[in-house]
């Protein structure tokens, strides 16, 4: 029972939402447009869950003055200073709450979004390494196509712009299309599997 | 003075007398086909003025009546000789359409009027039709290569980052650390998170085995609440439900780059012997492959992210590229029904380079583009 409910539900709503993909009338439309707001109704079900596992994680850790449960505690005053800032002050553009996502959190997102820059140095300094030939290669390719988006490029040598750009649209692009065909193929395949109950793993121990 | 008076209208009036504004012609209107019934589809022949600079465009107008009174849908620029009416409310009423040309100047030139038309729903998306005959053939060869493993066992490739999984467990249990395993980023809807899914189960029956902390930091909350179902039965199913703690999974937040600052925190703190990053990324990826990079644990990756493979290729130790991450629960459960379903992608994997083969030199022997056509979806 507690197997052959899920799977009976997802194979009904799969062969549905197959069968919906090519029926573009308006009964269809409104079964569907139904099934997404049911998925909203059930986002909201999960985030009580979500938002419970949050607390009751942090919590512990403070009560039980886990190893650097003082980030546990920063965590947990921030998220309640924002709600009570929401909930009391409202959301309008002069509010407390506002004042705090701009001057404090974005400021962070920003930040944590910069830091990628560095990042992408370090990655790229282990990418080009030309230990094989095969990272030779990539260090020239990327050399080649870096130098033909500046202009320093096209001063070295005038066909530079075009030899990056080759590399971009065909070789690049078809190991992409490559990888994009493979994906689509596997997730019908997954898809297929699920619905016909064939892959349970998502069923957790079954 | 009524001479200056007549004087100053002529020089007024001369712009528009100069333009001689002409209608559209050739109005044509039809049910939009392959729709839920909203709409319909009205074409023109543009106006001989549209080549005047002082040329506006067009209002398209409808009514319920051929003598009106007409309503304005909406304007569209020059050079344009289609619009769609996205505004139909009722099905199998009869509608009439007109077509205004404007100038800058103020004046309008309205083409006849063409109808009756009423909008009608369809219940087959004829341009569809190829998606159709793609899905049958593609079920057809899943379904006889899964009926054809149920007889004997077929040969998979090795999947290097696949292998490492059983290793990567082992690893974490001799150094008394933690396993971290992300989902990425996308909802449950997407089936690079399913795929996760499906890996974290087999990873979840693994450290159950080997008395290993596994910890499931989520981005989404429905994700969490089958990851936190998944780690639950891995271990009932291992006869270990005491391994199951329930802060070893947990929501973070749904912020992209609050998810990966606190992943990059929990790295560093609890120093996991081994990071999986398995699901859909964003532009995360890289920072949460080098902050565990610069931890030293063995990484495994597997991403359907085409932008943000690069990334985990260059920061983890193996990395499932695309479909290789679908493959996962096939390969790590050897189940013939599973690896079935691998050999029928495989064969359609096949069936779909031989098409682009066969149309390229069609196309450029023919130069006829049938069967590209063939393949476009409407």
């Amino acid at each position: 029972m507690k197997r052959n409910v899920p799977l009976a539900i997802v194979f009904v709503l799969g062969v549905f939402f197959v069968v919906q993909f090519f029926i573009p009338s308006h009964p269809s439309q409104v079964a569907y447009n139904t099934m997404l707001e049911w998925d909203m109704a059930l986002l909201v079900f999960a985030t009580v869950i979500a938002l419970d596992s949050l607390i009751r994680h942090h919590t512990q850790k403070i009560m039980r003055r886990q190893g650097q449960w003082g980030y546990s505690a920063v965590y947990l005053s921030a998220a309640l200073l924002m709600a009570l800032a929401g909930f009391i002050g409202g959301t309008t553009d002069t509010s407390f709450y506002m004042k705090l996502f701009q001057y404090a959190m974005s400021p962070m997102q920003t930040s944590m979004f910069a830091i990628l820059a560095f990042y992408m140095a370090s990655a790229a300094y282990r990418a080009f390494r030309a230990r094989t030939a095969e990272a030779t290669l990539l260090l020239i390719s990327a050399f080649i196509v870096m130098l033909g988006l500046i202009p320093l490029g096209a001063t070295i040598w005038g066909g530079m712009p075009r030899l990056s750009e080759w590399l971009m649209q065909v070789p690049n692009m078809a190991s992409k299309r490559g990888i994009t065909f493979g994906i689509g193929l596997g997730a019908v395949a997954t898809s297929l599997k699920i619905i016909l109950g064939i892959e349970r793993n998502w069923l957790g121990g079954a | 003075m009524g001479k200056m008076k007549m004087f100053l209208l002529a020089c007024l009036l001369m712009p528009v007398l100069a333009l001689g504004l002409e209608p559209p012609t050739d109005l044509n209107a039809v049910d939009t086909p392959n729709d839920d019934g909203t709409s319909i589809t009205v074409t023109w022949k543009t106006s001989a003025s549209d080549v005047d600079t002082r040329f506006n465009g067009y209002n398209v107008e409808r009514s319920e009546k051929a003598e009106g009174p007409y309503i304005m849908l909406g304007w569209m620029p020059r050079n344009s000789g289609h619009y769609q009416d996205n505004s139909i409310t009722a099905m199998n009423l009869n509608y009439y359409y007109r077509v205004v040309a404007l100038s800058d100047v103020g004046d309008s030139a309205a083409s006849q009027a063409t109808g009756p038309v009423a909008a009608s729903q369809s219940w087959f998306n004829t341009g569809k039709f190829n998606t159709l005959f793609g899905t049958i053939i593609f079920i057809a060869i899943t379904l006889w290569f899964i009926q054809r493993a149920k007889n004997g066992r077929l040969f998979i490739r090795r999947i290097a980052g696949l292998d490492a999984v059983e290793e990567a467990v082992g690893r974490a249990t001799e150094m008394g650390r933690p396993i971290l395993y992300c989902l990425g980023l996308d909802p449950i809807s997407t089936v690079a998170t399913v795929a996760a899914l499906n890996i974290l189960g087999r990873v979840a029956k693994k450290t159950a085995e080997y008395d290993t902390p596994l910890v499931v930091p989520t981005y989404d909350p429905i994700v969490h609440t089958v990851a936190r179902e998944m780690v639950k039965e891995g271990c009932n199913s291992m006869g270990r439900p005491d391994l199951f703690k329930e802060d070893s999974v947990y929501f973070v937040t749904n912020d992209q780059m609050g998810y990966a600052a606190a992943l990059s925190g929990i790295m560093a703190r609890e120093k996991p012997a081994t990071n999986f990053f398995m699901g859909y990324y964003y532009a995360e990826a890289l920072v949460l492959a080098e902050s565990g990079a610069a931890t030293g644990a063995i990484q495994i990756a597997g991403t359907d992210a085409v932008t943000q493979l690069p990334f985990f290729i260059t920061s983890c130790d193996y990395t499932l590229m695309g479909e290789e991450l679908y493959a996962a629960s096939a390969y790590l459960s050897k189940e013939p029904l599973l690896v079935g379903g691998l050999k029928g992608q495989d064969a359609c994997k096949l069936l779909i380079v031989a098409a682009v083969i066969l149309g390229t030199l069609w196309a450029l022997i023919f130069k006829s583009d049938v069967i590209y056509n063939f393949f476009n979806v409407g």
